[in-house]
């Protein structure tokens, strides 16, 4: 941007508040959505546009230095994790992508529930974030 | 496989050798080598003169692809063998000839040889093999080779040209008879010609009959060179003259004869057959046999004289199909046995004559006519060679093309006594037609000799210093020409030999089990109406020579615009120009244009079936009630729709076009779809703002605010496709013959899927294998946003630097 840098204090205070109460709501969607709408889609959306908000209060240097991941990778091992979970099935010979669940008595949650198909969606989450995040800071370099 | 097999292999397998022969072993001219695989070939097929003689046949299968029924079935009768024996005979002396018509250290002589095998092999494979699909592949061999070698000299237009000519039309009359094969197999069930014989009867009266026997007649009319297909033959004589000998004289245009010949017992006792065929053949041969007068090219000359003399033949063996009417008297089927003399006599005396000119073009540098003169003292060899080739062309006594002629008088005089095929009205025109053709003959023959032989000799328009040929040159000319004039004298050595078994071949139901086709040929009839006839040729053809000067004009009568040469071009140009304009026509190149195509395509699809399958049908039955909701919402829709549509400026479009995607949102949330509608806001915006991107970025020059133009077409067919999909949709909601598979999801999601959110267990539980691509395509998207955006960077890059 060859124009001066305005004051954008009121954005980036905003920003530092809302991103992560977005970030938070990103999250719930993704782990409530087995039982209630959302999930890893719709998650990984969420988380990015957190970013994506980051982005446009400050700019893509400091979020890199904020965030020091290349999305392709994350998209990549979103893609791995996914197709891993089907393959994982094999071991117990079931078909491929098989899932299966079982509820557990976790330290400080309690009764919860598991479920392989969760492992499934955080592949689609990641590979929805590190896409949405590879276009958007692509783009956005180019200039 | 056996040893047969391997005799029609073997020139292929040889071939294989030569391109070494051709490059390690440089001091021997490579045709010394492969000279000796004919010669062996003819003293291998020589002693089966004996087995066909007494009436046997060999036949033997090698299974190449059994489950089809096609075998390569090696089948041995008089008839093959006869060819067989002209191929090989020929072929041997037609490369000792041009051992020494080609030269060691200009030509390339490993291909010439490899092509010239080549087609030795397929030609004896066409005329061996009992598997009409095996015959058509060496057939097209044939006609592949011959390609190969017409553009042998392949730096000339002239020979590129005749190349591409013989293969267009050769190939187009080479599929018909493709066509034609098939056809037969669809009445018989059989690819095996001994097995169509033998269910004549089941093929005479089944419908494909007139297409198969015209389909097979177009392959062999092509080949063959008949009216109106034999345009290719005198463009074919810009070949090296020992091709123009073996093929286009020797074999190959008698590999049409051949199909003629073998599918007689199939075909002949039809009333069409013996018109087409004697008549086209009798037309070609006056046609060819007129215009071989004005030619000035020696080899243009003697390829009309082909086209003319294998006319002849072919209306004899179209004649002799009333042998099956009447029984096997040799009152009628002195035509078949006319023909297959002739057809022995013309490789004979056409070979020769070829051989002959190839000579004079060789020592003197010309084939015209125009300029030669006077060589009879300077090339005392080559005149006797020519001499006793075009008498016997002519049909002159000593000479064995008098004897066939005679014969074909014979069989053409006696159509005139058929009271078949309504013969009766037009009889006549046989026998005359033919002594029509006799005198043309004549004229050219006498002209070939007389204008290259006698006269001055006019040394100043030749490019060389005229001179006897090399003896090796003169060796195979004059082998032929001694068979020439020994058949006359002695022509009973082929009677019962080879003359007798190929018509027991071509009309195979004629004869009971110990009979014989009577064959004997004599020299002298007595004073009947063929010897008057030939003497009336001899002495109108010598009028007509001698005065050929006064007479030449009628040729100009002809318009140079309606010749068959000049239809072909035309023809062919037409065919490249339109074809190239209608591409031009409908690629235009424009997107638009492409997606109109689809577009109508669909709609003509789709709107067709619904008409003609009466596939439309609508019931109220178990609609929702609407809601105002959904009324607002859809009004809302409509209208920001039409913005989109109608808006002036890209912004209002795009934003017309968010409120739709957002519109939709609301849509999934009345209609109860939480996890769409939530993606869809997203997504949503996410578009937009790539759109808002886009339109940002557009180039500054073009960035002229126009509004869309109206099309009439485009609103046309738009509202077609809006049509067709709403109607597709009423009517395939209307018809729900099934229940939805829907029940099973909602009931065993929380129990199979351990989870209450339907949807997400479905698209990653019940479903998930989707979902796993689907991400996948996403990372493609991805990926490839980031490839086309750096790799462009990069380019700019460099070109800036």
């Amino acid at each position: 941007m060859n124009e001066q840098k305005t004051n954008d204090i009121i954005l980036q205070t905003v920003t530092k508040l809302v991103s992560f109460i977005i970030l938070l709501f990103s999250f719930y969607l993704f782990l409530s959505g087995h039982n209630a709408p959302g999930g890893g889609f719709v998650g990984g959306l969420i988380t990015s546009s957190s970013i994506v908000l980051l982005l446009l209060a400050y700019d893509l240097k400091t979020v890199r230095s904020i965030l020091p991941v290349n999305f392709i990778y994350v998209a990549g091992v979103g893609l791995l994790l996914a197709v891993l979970t089907g393959v994982g099935s094999f071991v117990f010979g079931a078909p491929f992508l098989t899932h299966t669940f079982g509820y557990f008595q976790l330290p400080i949650l309690g009764k919860t529930e598991l479920a392989t198909a969760t492992i499934f969606d955080l592949g689609v989450y990641l590979v929805v974030v590190g896409i949405t995040m590879t276009i958007i800071q692509t783009i956005g370099e180019e200039e | 496989m056996q040893l047969l097999h391997f005799a029609i292999l073997s020139p292929f397998l040889f071939a294989f050798i030569i391109p070494f022969l051709a490059k390690y072993a440089k001091r021997v001219h490579t045709g010394w080598f492969v000279l000796i695989l004919p010669v062996l070939l003819f003293i291998y097929f020589l002693p089966m003169i004996r087995m066909t003689q007494s009436g046997e046949t060999l036949r033997s299968v090698f299974e190449w692809i059994p489950s089809l029924g096609i075998n390569f079935t090696v089948y041995i009768d008089g008839l093959g063998l006869l060819f067989a024996l002209l191929i090989t005979g020929i072929g041997s002396l037609v490369t000792l000839y041009s051992i020494f018509y080609l030269s060691k250290e200009k030509e390339q002589l490993g291909p010439f040889y490899v092509y010239l095998l080549m087609f030795m092999g397929a030609m004896l494979g066409v005329v061996l093999v009992d598997n009409v699909m095996v015959l058509y592949m060496f057939w097209e061999l044939t006609s592949l080779s011959s390609f190969l070698l017409i553009g042998y000299w392949y730096k000339r237009e002239k020979s590129r040209y005749g190349a591409a000519k013989s293969l267009l039309i050769t190939v187009s009359g080479g599929l018909c008879m493709l066509g034609g094969f098939i056809l037969l197999y669809l009445i018989t069930d059989s690819f095996s010609i001994r097995e169509m014989i033998h269910q004549v009867q089941l093929i005479a009266g089944h419908d494909l009959f007139i297409p198969a026997m015209i389909l097979i007649l177009l392959g062999a009319f092509t080949k063959s060179a008949q009216f109106p297909f034999y345009i290719w033959l005198p463009d074919a004589m810009e070949a090296p003259t020992p091709v123009s000998a073996y093929l286009h004289s020797a074999t190959m245009v008698k590999a049409g004869i051949y199909v003629i010949a073998r599918f007689s017992p199939i075909f002949a006792f039809s009333a069409q057959w013996f018109w087409i065929v004697s008549l086209v053949g009798l037309f070609t041969m006056v046609w060819g046999s007129f215009h071989a007068v004005k030619q000035t090219d020696l080899k243009s000359i003697l390829a009309f004289s082909t086209v003319s003399q294998l006319g002849m033949v072919i209306s004899m063996l179209g004649v002799s199909a009333a042998a099956l009417h009447y029984g096997h008297q040799e009152y009628y089927t002195v035509a078949a046995m006319a023909a297959i003399f002739h057809l022995i006599n013309h490789a004979t005396f056409k070979g020769s004559l070829f051989m002959a000119v190839g000579i004079i073009d060789h020592e003197t540098g010309t084939r015209d006519i125009r300029k030669l003169g006077g060589l009879m003292a300077i090339m005392p060899i080559t005149f006797t060679i020519s001499l006793i080739g075009t008498f016997s062309m002519a049909g002159l006594p000593p000479f064995n093309g008098f004897l066939s002629k005679e014969m074909f008088f014979t069989s053409m005089l006696r159509v005139t006594h058929f009271d078949l095929f309504n013969v009766q009205t037009w009889g006549a025109l046989f026998p005359v037609l033919a002594w029509v053709g006799s005198v043309f003959t004549f004229i050219y023959s006498m002209k070939l000799l007389f204008k290259t032989f006698r006269g001055s000799y006019k040394p100043e328009q030749l490019e060389k210093q005229a001179h006897e040929a090399p003896i090796g040159m003169l060796v195979s000319p004059v082998i032929l020409v001694a068979f020439a004039v020994s058949l006359f004298f002695f022509p009973n050595i082929l009677s019962y030999s080879l003359i007798e078994p190929a018509m027991n071949s071509i009309y195979p139901t004629l004869l009971d089990s110990h009979e014989k086709f009577h064959v004997h040929i004599s020299q002298w009839h007595g004073l009947n109406t063929e010897v008057l006839m030939t003497a009336g040729i001899i002495v109108i053809g010598t009028i007509g020579y001698l005065t050929m000067n006064k007479w030449k004009g009628i040729y100009k009568l002809f318009p140079s615009k309606l010749t068959l040469n000049r239809l072909y071009d035309k023809l062919v140009t037409l065919m490249e120009k339109g074809s190239y304009r209608v591409t031009k026509q409908y690629m235009t190149g424009f997107l638009r244009d492409y997606l109109l195509y689809i577009f109508a395509g669909f709609i003509i699809l789709m709107g067709g079936a619904f008409v003609i399958k009466g596939g439309f049908s609508f019931t109220t039955e178990g609609m929702a009630k609407i809601g105002v909701y959904e009324i607002i919402l859809t009004l809302v829709m409509i209208s920001a729709t039409a913005a989109t549509v109608f808006a002036r400026s890209r912004l209002t479009a795009i934003i017309s076009l968010g409120v739709v995607g957002y519109t939709l949102a609301l849509f999934f949330v009345i209609f109860r779809a939480p996890d769409l509608a939530l993606t869809q806001l997203v997504i949503e915006t996410i578009s937009v703002a790539l759109f808002l991107l886009c339109f940002y970025h557009l180039p500054k020059l073009r960035l002229k605010k126009k509004t869309r133009t109206f099309r009439m077409t485009n609103f046309i067919i738009s509202l077609g496709v809006g049509i067709i999909v709403t109607l597709l949709g009423i009517a395939s909601s209307s018809q729900r013959t099934k229940d939805s598979i829907a029940s099973f999801f909602t009931k065993h999601s929380h129990d199979l899927g351990g989870g209450d959110n339907v949807v997400n267990v479905i698209l990653v539980d019940f479903r998930g294998f989707d979902t796993m691509f689907e991400i996948t395509v996403l990372t493609i998207a991805a990926l490839g946003i980031y490839s086309m955006i750096k790799t462009k960077v990069k380019e700019e890059g460099k070109s800036g630097e």
